[in-house]
């Protein structure tokens, strides 16, 4: 029962800044009891099986709109899912992520009503500024699926960095919260990529790990938050100032990634980190 | 102010007609169909839009507004016929506008004419086009229409013209697209879908359209109240039972099997929200909504 009833995520839920109607719905049809459904099983892979920690929750808005831009690690898509309960379990103040969801997710039967419940939208340049001017805080991987691709030989190493989510932050004057997660690539070590089976799947890639299941091995991830990045602009500047822009958030996630990676004792750590409170104050 | 309202006969025009009258303004009304207990107050001319009687009352009842409500949809009309009456007929009526010297022009039109497809954005602002003309014929000549009525912006500038995009409305009168696809008690779903749906109750929707009016309204304007609701909230909240249909088999049961009765290309608005930004609307007017999405919901449950 609290498999799909978590105490704490329907706390939490109860909490979040966003105003539901008589029936549990927002305005953009997001659902309280789809998010208490949803979230109660990731709360409990969050603490029991990948045992995240969360550094730096802090740096994330408790009211207001925001950017979280974090690096894809490991292949499954762990990654955005624990970064979510990671803000939602945030007892301070618990928030919900919305991730732009890809167009051939949001074309497919059951997916389409599934994603839009949890708050994520088709993924348009549209949905991103209505949320945002809508005081919501938005997920974006900068890499794309190009990132959520890589192997492990190029483990923590970003890729090329789209340039979307500056232009969305300046336009709407949102602050852009950079982040970190790690153990994703050990959890999913992606050895090579079945390129034609991808083909005919018509998904981005099919990646195998020694595990050869779907799923990740239960390596303790952690998550890091930096601090609020503010930008001057109206999102029409020219693209070397944007681009520059986005080469500032690039490199606040390489420290984070590097302060995450030098704190951990070993790469393929099976124990939750150990959680000194220096380290909570970082 | 003498208003005309075409198409008075209908659930909403009746409406309006009823708020401009105890607002003290002269209402005309042109409509095909009888209005038997037209109220005191309205003078009731029962002709059509595009002949000549139409034009006779611009000539000598000289209205100073025109509200054109008199467009029709595929639950009563063939493709060529609704052609000839919302495209047609709007055309008539814009000219005759200019000719006699009205001063403001509305053309109530639906929200509907943006579109339902699976990459567009919530929210429909009105600077986007309305689109819904190339996934549903059916819809194509309402699109038209509300295009031509646009054009009148540059076309005679001295015209008043504002052009409302309507979203569904439900109300006591049973009046309205929402209202007969939920007139059974079983509601067709799409398996696996479940859009969000913009409606309106049916006073709010009139007192809009009053506004309108009064306060003068020029441009393109989105018309909604409270926020969408997902279809199957829709559906429980109004006592229907939202029956789930596999694609596929979706146009085969429709107009079966106590199921209502839609045009194929329809499927889409069952499988895709249209959800409209009202913002300029309500900025414009000061329009507030009277009635929650609960209330005009659950007021619908014994129609």
């Amino acid at each position: 029962m609290s498999l799909l009833n978590d105490p704490q995520v329907r706390r939490n839920v109860e909490r979040l800044p966003i105003e539901f109607d008589d029936y549990g719905f927002d305005r953009f049809g997001l659902s309280r009891k789809a998010l208490v459904r949803a979230y109660s099983p990731m709360a409990y892979i969050y603490r029991h099986y990948l045992k995240v920690t969360a550094f730096g929750l802090e740096n994330v808005p408790a009211t207001g709109r925001g950017l979280i831009i974090p690096n894809h690690s490991g292949g499954l898509g762990a990654d955005a899912a624990m970064i979510l309960t990671s803000l939602m379990l945030n007892d301070e103040a618990p928030r919900l992520g919305q991730g732009m969801a890809e167009y051939f997710l949001t074309r497919s039967p059951f997916a389409r009503p599934a994603l839009s419940r949890l708050g994520h939208l088709t993924g348009l340049p549209e949905h991103g500024e209505q949320l945002l001017n809508d005081e919501r805080l938005v997920l974006v991987f900068p890499e794309g699926a190009r990132g959520a691709g890589k192997l492990y030989k190029d483990r923590y190493k970003l890729v090329r960095f789209g340039t979307g989510f500056m232009r969305l932050a300046l336009k709407t004057g949102t602050p852009v919260i950079p982040c970190a997660f790690i153990g994703g690539e050990e959890s999913f070590p992606q050895m090579f990529h079945i390129k034609w089976l991808a083909k005919l799947l018509n998904g981005p890639f099919v990646p195998v790990a020694p595990q050869l299941v779907l799923f990740p091995l239960p390596v303790a991830c952690q998550v890091y938050y930096g601090p609020p990045m503010h930008f001057e602009g109206d999102g029409s500047e020219p693209d070397h100032v944007i681009e520059q822009y986005v080469d500032d958030v690039r490199h606040a996630m390489e420290r984070l990634i590097s302060t995450g990676l030098d704190a951990r004792p070993r790469a393929f750590m099976f124990d939750r980190m150990p959680d000194s409170d220096e380290e909570q104050k970082r | 102010m003498k208003i005309l309202i075409t198409g008075i006969s209908g659930t909403l025009a009746r409406g309006v007609a009823y708020r401009l009258v105890r607002r003290g303004y002269e209402v005309v009304g042109i409509d095909r169909r009888p209005w038997p207990d037209v109220p005191e107050g309205v003078e009731m001319h029962q002709a059509d839009i595009r002949k000549r009687p139409a034009e006779d009352v611009f000539r000598i009842a000289r209205p100073d507004a025109l509200i054109h409500m008199a467009t029709v949809t595929h639950f009563t009309t063939t493709t060529e016929e609704r052609y000839r009456i919302n495209l047609g007929g709007t055309r008539k009526l814009f000219e005759y506008c200019h000719e006699y010297g009205v001063k403001q022009a509305v053309f109530v039109g639906r929200h509907t004419v943006y579109g339902a497809t699976p990459d567009s954005p919530l929210y429909h602002t009105e600077d986007e086009p309305p689109l819904a003309g190339a996934a549903f014929k059916e819809l194509a000549d309402l699109v038209a229409a509300d295009l031509y009525a646009g054009s009148a912006l540059w076309r005679w500038p001295e015209l008043n013209t504002a052009v409302l995009r309507l979203c569904y409305f439900l109300g006591p009168s049973r009046g309205g697209t929402l209202s007969g696809f939920l007139s059974k008690s079983r509601v067709p779903m799409v398996m696996g879908f479940d859009p969000l749906y913009h409606l309106m109750h049916e006073w709010d929707a009139e007192e809009a359209i009053t506004l309108a009016v009064e306060k003068q309204l020029r441009g393109v304007f989105n018309v909604a109240g409270p926020a969408p609701v997902p279809l199957s909230v829709v559906c429980s909240a109004t006592g229907r039972r939202a029956v789930p249909i596999p694609e596929p088999l979706y146009s085969s049961v429709l107009g079966r099997f106590g199921f209502p009765y839609l045009p194929d290309d329809a499927v889409a608005h069952v499988k895709y929200p249209i959800v409209i930004d009202n913002k300029a609307f309500l900025e414009a007017t000061g329009f507030v909504p009277r009635y929650s999405a609960k209330q005009t919901m659950e007021g619908f449950r014994w129609n």
